[in-house]
């Protein structure tokens, strides 16, 4: 048995630097004597609601239960139409910073015929909006926005019968415009939204097997008839977050709220021994230590109350009998001699063998191989996990930013053992999501404990805690071999991939949330998996295998799989697409012109044109970057910055992306530093184009970060990356020079007006990793085929082939 | 606990706390300013960022017993009268927020550097930033934002007496 501190070594360094530092620098003494009286003021009401509010939303917060389920076949669950002619919109999603309760709002605003500053948008509240399942997937706009546009389209059709029942005019004799409805023979008869319903119910009935599948009678407006569809909207959202006046989940307050903290375990797999609660009891404001099988928590009245008690409170753990898992430096022999789990088959509906491959191979005028690896990544969110829950008239109310609420109501209701129509979640927004509320540990903890106190409680996790236990975006190792002709054409592509995703953590299940783990449920473990890289190449002879391997630990460990912005997308296609550029440069092709032959070796397609609109994407992006042809690697300069260009194509479901980097490389260092970005983008149809370039130019970025820097590392025991300093990020001074969003509709088809909109929350950073690498090998000729690109192993690449 | 006097805002509030309590949970918790948000607890990234005394400085790690009576500014004490300081408008402007949570740090940072830099470099933009994370990456258009802050403040300022004008 061994007694460890309760926070990580550096951490700890850190925090004794700055008490040194503020304690000695007396830098800012004053005296301001002028006494104003105070009250705690931020209590309640306003910090309960979302700046879009309403007052059904306001009686709904305020409301004592219990907390039945919106019905979505009800129009009036989904839209109301206000006596002042404006309307709000009651939609299950969640927006994670895109901006998609802005595009939400435009559909529907379009659909309807409103002006869009007459509406406002409620999302992700389990009592007042109907359940669309939150985010996730980045299928808001192409999913979920269908039955909005429809159950939109349904309230302009009631309401133009409506109004013809009161001028008595057939429908087709009156126009709607901006929420006024005229009878078009005679404009002075009108009448407007307000006058013929506001305030008043629909108590309309729509259909419709599933909530994705809701409609009305009205059909959606083709698309050359929609006006606010595809304008560049200021985002809603923004102008609060940039005044300081939006109320964020991490700001749910109530009266009476206690604060708790985390105690984990501090060897992975540990098990509690004892607590000795003595070592807290004199903290002003001590409350209770809570504790069921290894999970352990401190609650305080006040916030830094409960951070000094966690790190104060005295526990004894016993250390795990075998070692958890490898170091993070030997992680990849250990996944390459490990017995698999499984081999998983394709998730896409690809064949895992086309053709011939192993004839192929040996039929090849030139083989080529290649190995890579991809480490664990974290999400290591801005702002760590954090939730607050109130147990009040013997419900459960959650202020949660999980980005699947209606997951987080029902998982907690089940892990509580309470009905759900007595939980409800309440959805406020929060710092990045990406797959990590998604499996909601903050609002599992947060329902736990207040039930145990019987009173509200919120509960935020430190940062070493999010860095070291949020779940992980699975490592991989790849092998990937290719067959060429005479005339340097692939005929044959083995891929062969091993993932460590092995009991990968699903969404808001109680069986698989951390705390779930840490009380010792054990569900059987998830098996895992990856889909291979996502391409229309057109390769006859082809094998695609991906095995799932398991660390020795699978449960209460920090290495917990899960839900990363793109699940196995960067990684699949980082071995993907740099070996194409392998295979390239084998046969000193172009890497856009090999591109291109392989996507025109077949002429067939599939039904959203994937294979056509990549050509397309491949082009636009080269057009855009001004890419000069020629074999990679270029000549190598005598310099020390050294420069070079990377391609890499792919799709993420049916958006397609070509991003181009252009590289700095400083072989004196090994710090790389990519100068301009090009993304060719096709999403299908723009609902807001300035929305998307932002949330592709952050994308890109994200990619950037994920390639040029961040791993978790660990040791035989635990993860080290705790902090910004041993988990470092991308910061401003990556930033590039310059970036080029070229938003591409490659549609060939000319008879789809209707050309649906496709995701894009996650599609550019897909192929960022493979870009810089090609473009590191442009410049220098160097492979790397490790991920993250940091300079000490740049530099190491370099020395070692002597550039 | 004892009795502190702190300025925020141009407010003066006198609480009874634990004076060693880093500045941060009094702004959020006691005073009900929750522009600056937790993000580390050590002073790394920059979400708690407020200024004092023209410098941006970290509330999550500065105790409060340090910085009694001195004017403190945080992200809700930009706006003046109503009208948002032309930082807040650029941001605005250039659709700089993602999921806009370390926005605070980036905008008080940015307050901070073009009070003592109005008209920065890339470079100085660059370094003088580069402590202030973001993880949805929004560099590039906080740095666009930077720039059209600072034309946007040049453009509100008297015109210099040393200006000749021909």
């Amino acid at each position: 048995m061994t007694a460890f501190t309760n926070i990580p070594r550096q951490v700890k360094e850190v925090m004794e630097k700055w008490n040194g530092t503020t304690s000695r620098r007396d830098f800012l003494k004053g005296s301001g004597l002028l006494v104003v009286s105070f009250s705690a003021a931020a209590i309640a009401d306003a910090s309960l609601l979302s700046a879009a509010s309403s007052p059904q939303a306001a009686a709904a917060a305020q409301a004592a239960g219990p907390y039945p389920d919106p019905d979505f076949r009800r129009l009036d669950s989904w839209i109301v139409i206000h006596e002042d002619s404006t309307a709000t919109f009651y939609v299950g999603k969640t927006d994670g910073g895109q901006g998609t309760g802005t595009a939400f709002r435009q559909m529907m605003s379009d659909e309807l015929d409103i002006a869009f500053d007459k509406t406002s948008l409620i999302m992700g509240r389990t009592d007042i909006t109907v359940d669309q399942g939150g985010s996730g997937g980045s299928d808001g706009i192409e999913t979920d926005g269908q039955p909005m546009r429809l159950v939109a389209a349904e309230a302009r059709r009631v309401l133009l019968e409506l109004a013809s029942s009161r001028f008595g005019v057939p429908v087709d004799q009156l126009a709607v415009s901006e929420g006024v409805i005229i009878v078009k023979a005679d404009p002075s008869k009108r009448v407007t939204y307000g006058d013929l319903i506001g305030g008043k119910r629909f108590n309309v009935t729509l259909t419709g097997n599933n909530i994705n599948a809701t409609t009305g009678v009205a059909k959606v407006k083709a698309v050359q008839d929609l006006k606010i569809v595809g304008q560049p909207l200021q985002r809603y959202d923004i102008p609060p977050k940039v005044d300081g006046s939006l109320k964020w989940a991490v700001d749910a307050k109530v009266p009476g709220m206690v604060h708790a903290r985390n105690v984990r375990p501090p060897v992975a797999g540990a098990k509690l021994i004892s607590i000795d609660e003595s070592s807290v009891r004199g903290i002003p404001g001590f409350v209770k230590v809570v504790s069921k099988g290894n999970y352990v928590a401190v609650v305080c009245e006040r916030e830094e109350q409960a951070i000094k008690a966690s790190q104060q409170l005295k526990v004894e753990w016993q250390k795990p009998a075998t070692q958890p898992f490898p170091t993070s430096e030997d992680l990849y022999k250990y996944i390459r001699g490990a017995t698999p789990t499984s081999v998983t088959r394709s998730q896409t509906g690809i064949p895992d063998v086309t053709g011939d491959p192993d004839a192929a191979l040996a039929s090849a005028a030139k083989v080529i191989e290649a190995e890579y690896e991809f480490p664990f990544q974290g999400h290591t969110a801005i702002g760590p996990a954090h939730a607050m829950a109130d147990p009040s008239n013997g419900q459960m109310t959650i202020w949660s930013n999980d980005m699947k609420s209606y997951g987080l109501r029902t998982g907690v209701a089940d892990f509580l053992g309470m009905p759900r129509e007595q939980v409800r979640v309440i959805w406020q927004e929060g710092p990045q999501l990406y797959g990590r509320t998604a499996a909601d540990d903050a609002g599992f903890e947060a329902a736990f404990l207040a039930k145990e106190l019987g009173r509200p409680v919120r509960v935020q996790w430190m940062r070493h805690e999010e860095t070291a236990w949020d779940t992980k975006g699975p490592a991989f190792t790849f092998k990937l071999r290719g067959g060429l002709d005479a005339q340097g054409k692939l005929i044959a592509l083995e891929y062969k991939a091993r993932t460590v995703d092995y009991n990968h953590v699903g969404y808001n299940e109680p069986e698989t949330v951390l705390i779930a783990q840490l009380m010792g449920r054990r569900p059987t473990p998830a098996s895992g998996g990856a889909a291979p890289p996502s391409e229309m190449y057109a390769i006859p002879h082809r094998r695609r295998t991906t095995e799932v391997v398991a660390l020795p630990l699978i449960w209460e460990t920090p290495l917990r799989v899960g839900n990363l912005r793109d699940p196995n997308g960067p990684q699949t296609t980082f071995a993907g697409e740099s070996f194409i550029d392998e295979l390239a440069a084998a046969v000193k092709a172009d890497p856009v012109e090999f591109r291109l032959m392989l996507l025109t070796g077949s002429t067939d397609d599939d039904n959203s044109f994937r294979r056509a609109r990549s050509l397309a994407a491949v082009k636009a992006a080269a057009a855009e970057y001004g890419w000069d042809t020629r074999p990679s690697p270029k000549p190598l300069s005598s310099g020390t910055i050294l420069t070079g260009r990377g391609i890499s194509y792919c799709y993420r479901n049916r958006t397609i992306v070509a991003d181009i980097a252009e590289v700095e490389v400083n072989r004196e260092n090994g710090h790389v530093w990519v100068k301009r970005l090009v993304c060719a983008h096709d999403c299908g149809l723009v609902i807001n184009p300035e929305g998307l370039r932002r949330t592709i130019e952050g994308n890109l970025l994200y990619g950037l970060s994920r390639a040029l820097y961040e791993e978790v590392q660990f040791d035989t025991e635990k993860v080290t990356s705790v902090d910004w300093i041993s988990h470092p990020t991308l910061t401003h001074t990556d930033a590039p020079a310059k970036i080029d969003v070229v938003l591409v509709n490659g549609d060939p088809n000319p008879n789809r007006p209707d050309l649906p909109p496709y995701g894009a929350g996650e599609s550019a950073c897909r192929g960022m990793v493979a870009a810089v690498a090609n473009a590191i090998y442009d410049a220098t000729g160097v492979r790397i085929r490790r991920v993250p690109f940091r300079s000490g192993r740049v530099l190491a690449a370099l020395k070692a082939a002597r550039v | 606990m004892s009795k502190i006097t702190l300025k925020v805002n141009g407010r003066t509030h006198t609480l009874d706390i634990d004076p060693s309590t880093p500045l941060l949970y009094i702004l959020r918790n006691d005073l009900g300013l929750q522009g600056p948000r937790f993000g580390c607890g050590l002073g790394q990234c920059g979400a708690c960022t407020v200024i004092i005394r023209g410098a941006a400085v970290r509330s999550c790690i500065i105790p409060t017993s340090t910085i009694q009576g001195v004017e403190i500014t945080t992200l809700e004490g930009l706006a003046k009268n109503g009208t948002l300081h032309p930082i807040q408008q650029a941001w605005i402007d250039e659709q700089v927020p993602q999921c806009g949570f370390c926005q605070n740090g980036q905008i008080m940072t940015t307050k901070a550097l073009l009070d003592r830099n109005p008209n920065p470099t890339d470079a100085e933009i660059r370094q003088g930033m580069a402590g202030t994370l973001c993880r949805c990456m929004t560099y590039y258009r906080v740095q666009a934002a930077i720039k059209r802050a600072a034309k946007l403040l040049a453009g509100a300022r008297p015109a210099s007496g040393k200006e000749v004008v021909a």
